[in-house]
């Protein structure tokens, strides 16, 4: 168990970067909480694996230096880091049984073959493999194969952090739920640092307490799943998180609004407040609001919007708008009434209006 | 039931070139190795049925049965050799960057070399007079080596040639086996920390299973049917201790015009590899496979 300390980490494929887009992953100082359930969230290509890579050892950093506690692992193999990788597709030794491979591990280690027994009967426990202990594992279907690679993650007692890389890939998604909560039990129960990488943002908001979310090598916001969807820092992160994702409308400031088209929508004083306070002609505004938070005006002294399309999704009803040329989606509660296409009257409450400049939320520090 | 889907059979026809290429190819010659077998042939026009005659005769000569101990032992030390040898290359082989060509195409050459050819460069190396190698090792190292004369020099130098022309084979299989090989289990092995040999024990030899057999097969067939390379540089001896069976064969029917007898050993052969290589094939695909579990 161990805190993982990223001091200035960076990595460029090609060696020495030149230029920012020479880097796979930014340069970054990041704090992995001991005993932790981190998610690391992004689209493909997004520098997770990499960043996951660096952890266990298999990559090392072309800048910055890594330490588990106080010590610099840096320059330190995987298998001294003592720490274990679940992958994408499952790794199975195939010429061994189902309780070798759990073993496998601790035998390279040269642990005592009593408490080898143990540990993996105790895994074998926690993830249902007991009744195919003994079977080889390469007959074995996908299910039980990554099971397997995962319970050799598991099978240490003593590893600083168990790393999962899209662990789930080939897995059925019915069972997929099964397993994942397998995995939060097993962290309840040894409170491992998990660190899990996956590009499918249920499975990272139902699995960990912080998700962090990555874009073109950056960690652009780590959070709570709750601070993520109510407070996005990044116009990536609405964007990327929620279904559908944030409205995000091109706006200019003025005495205090948000100024789209001819609509002025009222800002908070902080907003308001910070726009004006770095306002520089070249900034661009954004204004985001989640599609959820919009709700409808109560007579016609709201925002006119025209609807254009509506579709009913059971409990609510996902509708599609345009305000001053810009399409917004709205999510609107089936107790709000029927909605037609043409005009409508909205609400932006201003308690989930994000402000946004070149890209990042500003102006937060009152609302939250 | 009323089921005629059959009536018309003149679609058969449709397999005729294949039958008659097939029949061409190697049934009529192997029928008329059968045909031979059973008889003794003086010409064409004289020949005689003898029956089980020579087969009885191949079992019991000792000619025949010599040659066929020695290809035996001349399979297993070739086999012996190359294979170990190949997956040892194999591994010492880079995967990726700008070697990988030069190192293919060094590692292939042997192979483009005629059969005849490769005896050649070694009855010419290993002179002991002009041969680099030959004249090496008599007057650097003082050792007697003559192929020609000396028992031993005989059979380490066709068997040192066969290395030398085949290992390539089993290592650029095992090379193709070890490279489909993802990265993730080499990954997932350094995380289990786990040792080098465990690496190759438990991961790199399972997955060679496929290329290791059709390696051991081929190597075992080409190494049984030898017959130019030890017959240009050795031409069989000293006396007959590097005859193989196709020079054996080959001596009964153009040397000794005993067309009847060659067949029977020829057929009596044929068996012998068919045999083995069906042995090899049951046992190399079910190793380590423990079918039906413990």
């Amino acid at each position: 168990m161990a805190l993982i300390r990223f001091d200035g980490v960076a990595h460029s494929y090609s060696g020495h970067a030149r230029q920012d887009s020479d880097y796979a992953l930014q340069p970054m100082n990041f704090r992995w909480e001991d005993g932790g359930a981190y998610a690391l969230l992004g689209p493909s290509g997004c520098g997770k694996s990499t960043l996951l890579n660096i952890c266990s050892g298999l990559l090392a950093p072309s800048e910055g230096r890594v330490y588990f506690d106080d010590q610099d692992v840096t320059a330190m193999s995987p298998e001294k880091r003592n720490i274990a990788q679940v992958f994408q597709f499952p790794v199975l030794y195939d010429s061994m049984s189902v309780y070798d491979n759990l073993a496998f591990p601790l035998r390279n280690r040269r642990v005592a073959r009593p408490q080898i027994d143990k540990r993996v009967r105790e895994v074998a426990a926690m993830l249902d493999l007991e009744d195919v202990l003994k079977r080889r594992a390469s007959g074995l279907g996908a299910e039980l194969k990554q099971k397997i690679s995962m319970g050799r993650g598991l099978v240490r007692d003593d590893t600083s952090a168990i790393l999962f890389d899209e662990p789930l890939t080939v897995i059925d998604p019915q069972l997929k739920w099964r397993l994942r909560r397998q995995l939060k039990e097993v962290h309840k129960q040894f409170s491992h640092t998990l660190i899990y990488v996956t590009h499918d943002q249920i499975e990272a908001l139902t699995f960990a307490e912080k998700v962090v979310v990555m874009s073109d090598g950056e960690m652009v916001q780590v959070g709570t799943p709750q601070a993520l969807f109510e407070r996005p820092e990044h116009t990536f992160v609405g964007y990327f998180i929620g279904s559908p994702g944030m409205n995000f409308l091109p706006c200019s400031i003025a005495n205090g609004a948000a100024v789209v088209g001819s609509t002025h929508i009222p800002l908070t004083d902080a907003q308001a407040g910070a726009a004006a306070k770095h306002g520089s002609g070249n900034d661009q505004f954004k204004l985001g609001i989640r599609p959820e938070f919009v709700t409808r005006a109560a007579g016609d002294n709201g925002l006119k919007v025209s609807v254009t399309h509506v579709a009913d999704m059971g409990e609510f009803r996902l509708v599609t708008a345009k305000l001053e040329g810009h399409e917004i989606k709205i999510k609107l509660p089936v107790e709000a009434g029927e909605v037609d296409t043409g005009e409508m009257a909205v609400e932006f409450p201003s308690r989930w209006v994000c402000l946004y400049r070149n890209e990042r939320l500003i102006g937060d520090e009152v609302t939250s | 039931m009323n089921d005629n889907r059959f009536s018309d059979n003149r679609a058969w026809f449709l397999a005729l070139p294949a039958v008659l290429m097939v029949a061409f190819a190697s049934l009529i010659p192997f029928m008329a190795v059968v045909n031979y077998s059973v008889q003794i042939v003086f010409s064409m026009q004289n020949h005689a049925f003898v029956g089980w005659e020579t087969f009885r005769d191949a079992l019991t000569n000792e000619e025949f049965r010599s040659a066929f101990y020695r290809q035996v032992i001349y399979t297993a030390i070739v086999l012996g050799v190359e294979v170990p040898l190949g997956i040892g290359v194999a591994l010492t082989m880079p995967r990726s960057g700008k070697a990988v060509g030069p190192v293919l195409v060094v590692l292939a050459l042997p192979l483009l070399v005629p059969w005849n050819v490769v005896g050649l460069i070694w009855q010419i190396f290993s002179r002991g007079d002009i041969g680099l190698f030959g004249a090496f090792v008599n007057n650097w190292l003082h050792l007697d080596y003559n192929y020609s004369t000396g028992f031993f020099s005989a059979w380490f130098t066709v068997i040192i040639m066969s290395v030398w022309h085949w290992t390539s084979l089993v290592a650029l299989l095992c090379y193709a086996g070890l490279c489909a090989i993802p990265g993730a289990f080499y990954q997932a092995a350094r995380i289990d920390g786990a040792s080098r040999w465990a690496v190759f024990r438990f991961i790199e030899l399972p997955k060679l299973r496929g290329v290791l057999t059709i390696a051991i097969l081929l190597r075992f067939v080409y190494s049984f049917k030898v017959y130019a390379e030890p017959l240009i540089v050795t031409g069989g001896g000293p006396g007959s201790t590097t005859t193989f069976m196709t020079e054996m064969l080959a001596n009964t029917a153009l040397g000794q015009f005993e067309y009847g007898k060659a067949a029977a050993y020829g057929l009596l052969y044929f068996l012998v590899i068919l045999l083995i290589s069906y042995i090899f094939y049951i046992v190399l695909t079910r190793v380590g496979t423990n079918e039906g579990g413990e």
